[in-house]
């Protein structure tokens, strides 16, 4: 059965794989790339925040704290100090990693809403520093941050670029980046989750006290996912901050923490490839809603309430069993 | 210095009680149904904002208080009814998320209905303060205090001495015996959610003078009534009142003696020492986990 | 069962690709003229009234022959003050709807995240924010119609210095606004001399009641005069405060609250207040030989009897952001974007709401401190002191 679960996914993985690069057949227009290159690396996030929330079942209502730190150290680091980007991606990392243990600790011992109101606190906290120290951040307005650049290599927007002899734009080769990386943070999370550790932490999801009892050390495996997911974040929040080229304490404000776990819950909490969709509708719709106006927050509102009333497993859990269950009764009226 | 002191308690013994009147919205919604709504703080802007244009339109003061607070009440209604009901199977998760489509969804209509201006409303008595030992008393803060005492005692005696109160609180302690012995639970869950949505309401009413009103003033109140019920230990009532002044004094007292621009980063702080130490909030109950 | 999800699934891709197909736009016939502004959420109140000063003045402009014998089309969306959305509408406006020049940007935050690609785009774009960054240092596309956050604070403490007032106490909003008009003000403080910023408080955005801070403030010694750096609904609720701890100093507020609905919202508390302003808020008072004069009285006629609500200084930012759009276009004689732009840049005497702008490539914003008036609330109107 383990062997089933892990094809599902690698089907899962080429799949998305296959949408991520044949993308670009369909769409040319600049804005779009600069839309879908924002979509996957938000996707990637969701993808780690979905292994605290669909797997271990926890509640974090503070995760764009942890984006929003990697996506300010990254900024300060490379425009304030001169650093290149990759080492500043990864000590931000290292820096998210060891706040989220210290904090993970003793907030995970919580249980249901108490966990989610400590993770909220936490996230408010975070966002409250980076709009006050003006000096290191630029408060409220924001700060400028560098093209994302590996050995003197730099990948701006801008720039022009050639890959297999082919010209692509800056635009294009900052897509094909994210998307490669989106494929990596799936990737990285489906090994996880059939790992030793996904198993103990599905249990954790289970039933705590059954997976305690029966010998798994509850806290040490959600305090450890939890890590990761805020580790996802930082990466992801890094990698946003250079494509934007400038941030704002927004990206680490309570209503982007409360998108993401949207996006988790919208797609289908524990589906990878089902939180990815989330991503991409709650990141298209206000496009689309756009011309609606005055009445786009409501709208907005509406859709989301209707599709969590109707699809409350999420977009594609939901879709899965309908066919599921069609194909079941077809068959049956074979037989 | 110690009018100083008095001024800073004053404040935030104001700001408290509305966060107090917030956090028994959630208690109650919570108790009975383990939900937390997040679209509390809508109803105090529908309060605040119906009453404010029911006046301009020419309906008295008092008449369009109690239609503002019909109207809350019918809301609440709707949104069990209509969001919560027919999810009920639904993961907790997935019906915060309902709570916070709802709570979207409401405040674009009324932003497309009464526009995006914040408005005032007259305080109920004198517009005079009142001065107590050289620090000043804004008479409003009197009519929340006073009507948020008076919201506690009707909802212990409703709580503690009506047929009707005791169903709900049985509903919450445990569904399926409450059925067993003759309640319709789904009923008891509306009349909670309608309960809560007149209590929001009544707080966005009476604080609408001091903190003027807009589509918009249910997000952080309503988010600052979730912080204090979570101090207080979700589901206790006790527990939302101390947890709403609380955070109220504390904030003051952060504003006035340590850094305005970290008062509120103070004031979450303080939920994490409180979660810390007592992981159920101050007066939450003692659960034994069922396996 | 995966085959199942995987039709349906690129099913789904395909929709969502054909809808992002759908949203290009060819490019036509009128000037296109692209805006986002924050219409919605914390700055609604900036954004509504420059979105409908955009609306009518275009229709104006149409209904009058257009621009260059061409028609004009506003195409905007709305940021919500929001950064990363308004960087992403300003890449759609540019990318996809090919616009001419942008008119927008209510916020400070929403302008700068939007300033890369507009440079690298190289298109006219006109912001309607009021930092000092925004155009200092000078950006080759980038133009501002607002005075700057700067030009307040030093007009306001020279009012102060005037009426022997030097030590100031400070409150200010966490905002963008309050935030960077809390610096400008340590900053003009600090190079002007002579003058003190003896306390520094803050207060958020979202916050109901602001005793605490002034408390502090009344509290500090030698404090002769207090100044509130902010916008939204947070200035009125500080004076009310003000008034009820029955504070006696002389109070200023920023331009962030020049507008009628502060009035409102303030009620008698704001009496004797003293802001600066444009001299939109007080048309009659201004001499008649006075330029702004027909310009001020014309748009605040027209705004008022189009939306029935009153005029707002915040929507005159965007009307002389149209106008100096305009102008550059005709000057220019064409939609070139390097022509539009150094027309721009070479527009002088242009007798706006805001002021009269003389741009020059030094000066991108074209304003003098002395374009703001101090005003002074009195029996609750507004009340020209110089």
């Amino acid at each position: 059965m383990m062997a089933q679960f892990s094809q599902f996914r690698l089907k899962g993985l080429v799949f998305l794989a296959i949408v991520v690069f044949a993308l670009p057949l369909f769409i040319s227009n600049p804005f779009h790339y600069g839309l879908a290159t924002q979509i996957a690396l938000i996707a990637g996030a969701v993808v780690g925040l979905n292994l605290l929330v669909g797997f271990a079942g926890q509640i974090s209502l503070g995760h764009a704290g942890f984006f929003g730190i990697g996506a300010y150290f990254s900024a300060i680091m490379t425009s304030n100090y001169g650093w290149s980007a990759i080492p500043a991606l990864v000590v931000g990392a290292i820096g998210v990693a060891i706040i989220a243990w210290t904090v993970g600790r003793p907030i995970l011992r919580l249980k249901g809403h108490y966990l989610s109101m400590a993770t909220l606190a936490v996230g408010f906290i975070i966002a409250i520093i980076l709009n006050n120290e003006r000096e290191l951040t630029g408060g409220p307005d924001g700060m400028p941050m560098p093209a994302f650049d590996v050995f003197g290599w730099e990948l701006s927007v801008f720039g022009q670029y050639s890959l297999f002899g082919m010209d692509i734009s800056g635009d294009l080769a900052w897509y094909l980046f994210a998307g490669v990386i989106l494929l990596a943070a799936v990737w990285l999370a489906q090994n996880l989750i059939d790992s030793p550790i996904g198993r103990a932490l599905r249990s954790v999801h289970g039933s705590e006290v059954a997976a305690s009892v029966v010998g798994v050390n509850t806290a040490k495996y959600k305090s450890l996912v939890f890590v990761i997911s805020a580790v996802y974040a930082s990466v992801m929040g890094a990698l946003y901050g250079h494509f934007q080229g400038f941030i704002t304490p927004s990206i680490a404000s309570f209503d982007f923490s409360i998108l993401l776990i949207t996006m988790v819950v919208l797609g289908g909490m524990g589906s990878t490839i089902g939180v990815i969709i989330g991503a991409v509708v709650l990141e298209l719709l206000p496009q689309v809603l756009a011309d609606f106006q005055e009445m786009e927050m409501m709208l907005f509102g509406l859709i989301l309430m209707l599709t969590m009333i109707f699809m409350p497993k999420g977009l594609l859990p939901t879709a899965a069993n309908y066919l599921n269950k069609r194909r079941s009764k077809s068959a049956g009226g074979d037989a | 210095m110690f009018s100083e002191f008095l001024q800073y308690l004053f404040t935030g013994i104001t700001i408290g009680a509305t966060y107090a009147l917030i956090a028994l919205g959630f208690t109650l919604i919570y108790n009975a149904s383990h939900v937390i709504n997040f679209a509390q703080g809508e109803f105090l802007m529908i309060g605040g904002m119906a009453t404010v244009s029911l006046t301009a339109m020419g309906v008295p003061m008092l008449l369009a208080i109690v239609l503002a607070v019909v109207l809350a009440g019918v809301l609440g209604i709707a949104l069990q009814r209509l969001a919560i009901a027919p999810a009920k199977n639904a993961d907790v998760v997935t019906l915060i998320i309902i709570t916070i489509g709802a709570s979207i969804f409401i405040r674009g209509l009324a932003q497309l209905v009464w526009g995006k201006e914040y408005h005032v409303m007259p305080n109920f008595s004198s517009e005079e303060p009142i001065q107590i030992f050289g620090a000043v008393l804004n008479s409003q803060s009197l009519w929340v205090l006073g009507v948020g005492a008076v919201l506690v005692a009707v909802l212990v005696y409703f709580f503690t001495r009506t047929l009707t109160g005791k169903a709900i609180l049985a509903t919450s302690m445990n569904k399926d015996a409450a059925r067993l012995v003759g309640i319709r639970t789904q009923v008891v869950l509306m009349l909670a959610f309608m309960v809560s949505a007149l209590l929001g309401s009544v707080a966005g009413i009476v604080v609408a003078p001091i903190t003027f009103t807009s589509y918009d003033i249910g997000i952080i109140l309503g988010l600052k009534g979730f912080v204090a019920a979570a101090i207080g230990g979700l589901g206790s009532g006790m527990g939302a009142v101390v947890g709403g002044l609380a955070l109220g004094v504390v904030e003051a007292m952060a504003a006035g003696y340590l850094s305005s621009d970290y008062k509120d980063a103070v004031a979450f702080s303080m939920i994490l020492v409180v979660l810390f130490f007592m992981p159920r909030g101050l007066f939450g109950a003692k659960v034994v986990e069922r396996v | 069962m995966f085959k199942d999800i995987t039709r349906r699934a690129s099913k789904f891709a395909a929709i969502a690709a054909a809808g992002l197909l759908a949203m290009n736009v060819q490019a036509a016939e009128p000037i296109r003229i692209g805006s986002f502004l924050a219409v919605t959420g914390p700055a609604s109140f900036l954004g509504d009234p420059e979105l409908k000063t955009l609306e009518m003045y275009v229709e104006k402009i149409n209904e009058e022959g257009g621009v260059l014998g061409r028609q004009l089309e506003l195409v905007h969306y709305d940021d919500a003050g929001n950064a990363s959305k308004a960087r992403n509408f300003a890449s759609r406006l540019i990318r996809s709807d090919r616009v001419d020049i942008i008119v927008g940007g209510s916020t400070t935050g929403a302008t700068m995240a939007a300033v890369p690609m507009v440079e690298q785009a190289g298109i006219p774009f006109i912001s309607l924010a009021g930092a000092v960054v925004i155009t200092d240092p000078v950006k080759k596309w980038v133009f501002k119609t607002p005075q700057t956050d700067r030009m307040a604070a030093e007009r306001v403490l020279t009012d102060m210095k005037e009426r022997g007032l030097t030590k100031v106490g400070l409150i200010s909003g966490t905002g963008g606004f309050g935030s960077s008009g809390r610096e400008q003000t340590l900053a003009a403080a600090s190079a002007m001399g002579g003058i003190e910023i003896v306390a520094d408080e803050t207060y958020g955005g979202s916050d109901t009641d602001m005793t605490a801070q002034l408390t502090n403030i009344r509290g500090t010694d030698g404090v002769q005069t207090i100044l509130n750096f902010g916008f939204g609904q947070g200035p009125a609720i500080v004076t009310r405060n003000y008034s009820q701890l029955g504070i006696e100093l002389p109070f200023y507020q920023s331009h962030g609250v020049a507008s009628d609905s502060f009035l409102e919202l303030a009620g008698n508390s704001a009496e004797g207040l003293r802001l600066p302003a444009s001299p939109l808020l007080v048309p009659d008072s201004l001499p008649a030989d006075d330029p702004q004069k027909p310009v001020v009285e014309a748009y605040k006629t027209e705004y008022e009897a189009r939306w029935n609500s009153k005029v707002s200084t915040f929507g005159a930012y965007a009307y002389d952001g149209l106008m100096l759009a305009v102008e550059a276009i005709e000057k220019a004689g064409s939609t070139d974007k390097a022509a539009v732009r150094d027309a721009l840049e070479s527009i002088q005497g242009h007798v706006g709401v805001t002021g009269t702008f003389n741009m020059s490539p030094e000066d991108h914003n074209g304003l003098e401190a002395e374009s703001f008036r101090i005003l002074e609330v009195q029996d609750g109107s507004w009340k020209l002191i110089n």
